[in-house]
């Protein structure tokens, strides 16, 4: 049973192990793409930490009793299972495994002991491989040493208890007892940018175009909605920037190094209104998640960051990627075209140029 | 504030000195004082991609052939439902051109007469074609074997055996009839796919537009461009005997001389034998090739002037030498457009699109090869030999005195010849002088000094209000003409140092400018400038391989410079509407052909 898997290493049938977020790094990682090196604690160590401290009986009892609708009760309820998580002793084996990775990790980047890294729960269930809950887990950024790696490893898996997780998986009928963790734990990227690509047009359907969203600093001013981002429409088979609209990004999500944490500042008038990315950059993050759709040959919504610490032209690093889920679902309003001669006749009485796009 | 309207040409006058210019075009080419309310309400625009330059009298035939046979397929053959021929006019030494529409209530009836019609064509478009080539080579050999020559002293004494009963001005005349006749017959035959392969491409182009919104208009040439293109074979073939030279060590015989002096060094060894054989080989039919457009008697044709196709070798043989590759890049082009096909077909949502889109671009591939090879056939090999013909005509003036230089003939009107032929033949019949020798040389100079001061003047881009929106298809296909152009027009004062055109070939390069206005300034050119002009000829291939991007004044996604330069895979802007006025040599641009845009950087 292994309690933690580094993103290279993991074998697609592990995938399982690893949550949507995990499982996906795993694999960009093992395709070679720029991923920050990282690792995953196992859905094995979180039914492990259960297991061990007889947690689950008593979670199940008390989310079963909890009556959503009751805000007060669920909050109670809540909080309660929460701290039961924190105050619980690690499985020694969990506990040194993680350990173990950390100080591997922290090695293979050339900062012994005192990696900065970032720590995202990765949920799954059975049903829901990638269960991701958007927006119901915590990611903590910014963290260093072995003990605060384990405080936040914890957190993750207590965040799958937030009152909001909860009632969502009421609301949404997902089985409890299925209910597993994972937690990844990947070197914090110094990002000077950060954003999303979609490598289709969300606003058409349109999957010759890539969108991107990015502003200054980590990517959760983006994620969050906490900025308008710059947009920029790309033609994907071209690779040509075909809109650019540059916005005014008044703050920014940066690292500490001093304290150790991620702060948030006002960006200074000028750089608020310059482009975050140069066109050249844009032209970068399209090639690589073309290369990201091709391989998981659908559609994907693409977490990335520029590196500050790495060199133009290989600084662009991938956080994650998932397949894009509104447009494949839907089947596209078809106009069906007019095709040979009649065809020919529409664009004469209709010529280009006459019309708006 | 932008302006609403174009001025009206019945208020835009002649320069000074260029009184009377009307007399010497057709009176039907030109405004009237009592149509003036009826010609004011037309739309018309300067055509200067085809027709740069001011018209001598003989020369306006051009796009009075042209504009015509464009019009008769329209109008008469295809019926296309929405658009008429164009109308055009002759002002102030250049032409402008007025879309015709079809009255909207007639539109239905010539649908099911246009699917009928057009439709026999695309269906058996291969075997058209191939007659098509049997009928235009025909049509050269029968030029070819007109020859003029000078009157002789008597009538040859087999005449007078065969009991023929006519003289050598009666061939001449009828020669001189029959070369205008094959003129207008291959500018028959010169739209008679042109039209066609237009509204198909159109109709691919219409579709990736509406299925990819905000498609680059580039991907669309891209996806449909030939790879083997008869139009780039000249300089095809001047790449395969610099290749040659180079290969058999006539490196310096070639850097060294001139054309003349060259071909006799060579003469001398069996090396520069075999270069000439190859030589000789290339000239027929590839160096019918205008270093213009084919539409003006100056137009000098590399066959009738080898230095031109010699020069191009000697730097061609340099920059092999300096390892580099001088041939197009064509297995680059080839996969290119297939990747980017692959790409975009992969992008649609579904089968029905994948069948549509595969029909019209299939369709649109089987037309394309012909909307660029036809220029070779018409404007360059055919024309070369009308107007080779022609300066043979003169020359047999100017033997007989009636002006010194060959260039002068086209001083005249088409019909005018014929009163020159009448005067020639009526004097050498009666024994006396002819009347040209002493009336023509003061005409001839008058007419010269009206051309000049015509020439003065720039043409305007456009006359009269615009209508609300271009609809006319082969208007915006051919001449880039659109609503947004039109408007971009009427407000360039205000756009600075930015210009908007056609975004006709990728690539961004900053440079500097070259302002070209004529083929002989194309050896001015340095290595890494951009070539700004009115507009280019294809003959000016290769030069494109020392400069970084072109620019032109007015042409569309499909105009001659967008072909070229997307097969030589160069950048370029077209249809910039004043670019080789407002930039000067020496300035420096940044050309963004992705994105249509020339930035004046530094004056």
């Amino acid at each position: 049973m292994k309690h933690t898997l580094f993103f290279k290493e993991a074998k697609p049938e592990e995938y399982v192990l690893l949550g949507g977020k995990g499982s996906s790094l795993a694999s960009m990682s093992a395709a070679g793409f720029p991923v920050p090196m990282g690792f995953s604690v196992t859905t094995h160590a979180y039914a492990k930490f259960l297991e061990e401290g007889q947690l689950l009986a008593t979670i199940l009892e008390k989310v079963s009793c909890i009556d959503c609708a009751n805000t007060d009760e669920l909050a109670a309820n809540s909080k309660e299972i929460r701290q039961m998580i924190l105050d619980k002793p690690l499985p020694s084996d969990v506990e040194n495994e993680i350990k173990a990775s950390y100080k591997k990790l922290c090695e293979k980047a050339g900062m012994p002991n005192d990696l900065p890294v970032a720590v995202r729960s990765s949920a799954t269930a059975e049903d829901l491989p990638d269960a991701s809950f958007a927006g119901q887990q915590d990611t903590y950024l910014w963290v260093v040493g072995e003990a605060e790696v384990l405080t936040n490893v914890r957190k993750c898996w207590a965040s799958l208890f937030t009152a909001r997780a909860i009632n969502y998986r009421k609301n949404q009928k997902i089985d409890e007892t299925e209910l597993l963790m994972s937690v990844v734990v990947q070197k914090m990227v110094n990002a000077r940018t950060a954003g999303v690509s979609m490598t289709m047009n969300p606003i058409n359907g349109d999957r010759s175009k890539i969108v991107i969203d990015s502003s200054w600093g980590l990517g959760e001013a983006v994620v969050s909605g906490e900025v308008t981002p710059d947009n920029f429409l790309i033609d994907k088979i071209m690779l040509q920037i075909i809109t650019s609209n540059i916005q005014e990004k008044n703050i920014e999500h940066v690292p500490d190094m001093a304290n150790k944490c991620v702060v948030t500042r006002e960006i200074e008038p000028e750089r608020a209104k310059e482009p975050s990315l140069s066109d050249d950059e844009v032209i970068e993050i399209c090639k690589i998640s073309k290369i990201i759709e091709k391989h998981y040959k659908c559609p994907q919504d693409i977490e990335w960051a520029i590196d500050a610490d790495l060199p133009a032209g290989e600084n662009v690093t991938l956080l994650q990627s998932r397949p894009e889920t509104v447009w494949s679902q839907k089947t596209i309003e078809k106009k069906k075209a007019v095709t040979g001669m009649e065809g020919i006749i529409n664009t004469l009485m209709n010529p280009i140029g006459t019309k708006k796009s | 504030m932008s302006k609403k309207a174009f001025i009206s040409p019945y208020d835009h006058k002649a320069p000074e000195g260029a009184e009377g210019w009307k007399e010497l075009y057709p009176y039907y080419m030109t405004f009237h004082d009592n149509l003036k309310e009826n010609e004011e309400s037309k739309f018309f625009y300067c055509d200067s991609q085809h027709w740069p330059n001011v018209f001598k009298p003989f020369d306006a035939m051009t796009v009075e052939f042209a504009v015509k046979c464009l019009s008769q397929y329209n109008t008469r053959q295809w019926l296309i439902p929405p658009a008429n021929g164009i109308d055009f006019k002759i002002h102030n030494g250049y032409c402008y051109m007025s879309p015709v529409e079809v009255d909207p209530s007639l539109i239905a009836d010539r649908v099911p007469q246009f699917m009928e019609r057009a439709g026999y064509y695309f269906q058996n478009w291969d075997s058209l074609l191939e007659n098509w080539h049997k009928k235009v080579k025909d049509v050269i050999d029968e030029m070819e074997a007109i020859t003029f020559e000078p009157l002789p002293e008597v009538i040859d004494m087999q005449w007078v055996k065969d009991g023929i009963g006519l003289d050598p001005t009666y061939h001449m005349i009828q020669n001189y009839d029959k070369m205008i006749d094959l003129c207008y017959k291959f500018w028959m035959y010169h739209f008679e796919f042109l039209n066609l392969g237009y509204a198909a491409y159109l109709d691919f182009f219409g579709f990736c537009k509406q299925t990819f919104p905000g498609i680059p208009d580039l991907s669309v040439a891209k996806m449909v461009q030939g790879v083997e293109v008869d139009l780039f074979r000249p300089d095809e073939e001047l790449q395969k005997l610099s290749r040659l030279a180079v290969k058999l060590g006539l490196n310096d015989v070639i850097k060294n001389n001139d054309i003349d002096k060259a071909l006799e060094i060579m003469g001398n060894s069996s090396e520069g034998k075999e270069w000439i054989a190859a030589w000789e080989e290339a000239k027929y039919p590839w160096f019918n090739f205008t270093v213009g457009n084919g539409f003006y008697s100056s137009d000098k044709y590399w066959i009738d002037h080898l230095e031109i196709p010699f020069e191009y070798i000697k730097s061609y043989v340099e920059r092999i030498l300096k390892g580099e590759t001088i041939e197009r890049p064509t297995e680059k082009i080839a996969a290119e457009r297939d990747r980017i096909t692959e790409e975009y077909r992969d992008s649609l949502p579904d089968e029905d699109a994948k069948t549509a889109f595969d029909g019209k671009l299939g369709l649109a591939r089987v037309v394309f090869p012909y909307v660029e090879n036809h220029n070779f056939y018409i404007e360059h090999w055919s024309m070369c030999v009308f107007w080779r013909k022609m300066r043979e005509l003169s020359a047999v003036f100017v033997e007989a005195g009636f002006f010194p230089e060959i260039e002068d003939m086209f001083y005249f009107r088409r019909e005018e010849i014929q009163q020159l032929l009448f005067d020639y033949g009526r004097g050498w019949a009666m024994g006396v002088p002819s009347i040209g020798p002493d009336y023509l040389p003061t005409e001839i100079a008058r007419r010269k000094k009206i051309i000049d001061a015509l020439s003065t003047a720039p043409p305007e881009q456009a006359f009269n209000q615009p209508p609300a929106v271009v609809t006319e298809p082969f208007t915006i296909m051919l001449w880039g003409i659109t609503s947004e152009s039109v408007e971009g027009w009427l407000s360039s004062e205000e756009t600075g140092n930015m210009l908007k055109g056609m975004a006709a070939s990728p690539g961004k390069v900053e440079g500097r400018a070259r302002i070209i206005n004529s083929a002989d300034e194309l050896s001015l050119l340095e290595e890494g400038e951009i070539l700004v002009t009115r507009v280019t000829s294809p003959s000016w291939a290769p030069v494109f391989g020392k400069i970084q991007a072109t620019v032109t004044d007015i042409g569309g996604m499909m105009s001659h410079a967008a072909i070229v330069c997307r097969e030589y895979d160069l950048p370029a802007v077209t249809g910039t509407g004043n670019a080789s006025t407002k930039i000067k040599t020496g300035d420096m641009i940044r050309v963004d052909g992705g994105a249509g845009t020339v930035e004046i950087m530094s004056k």
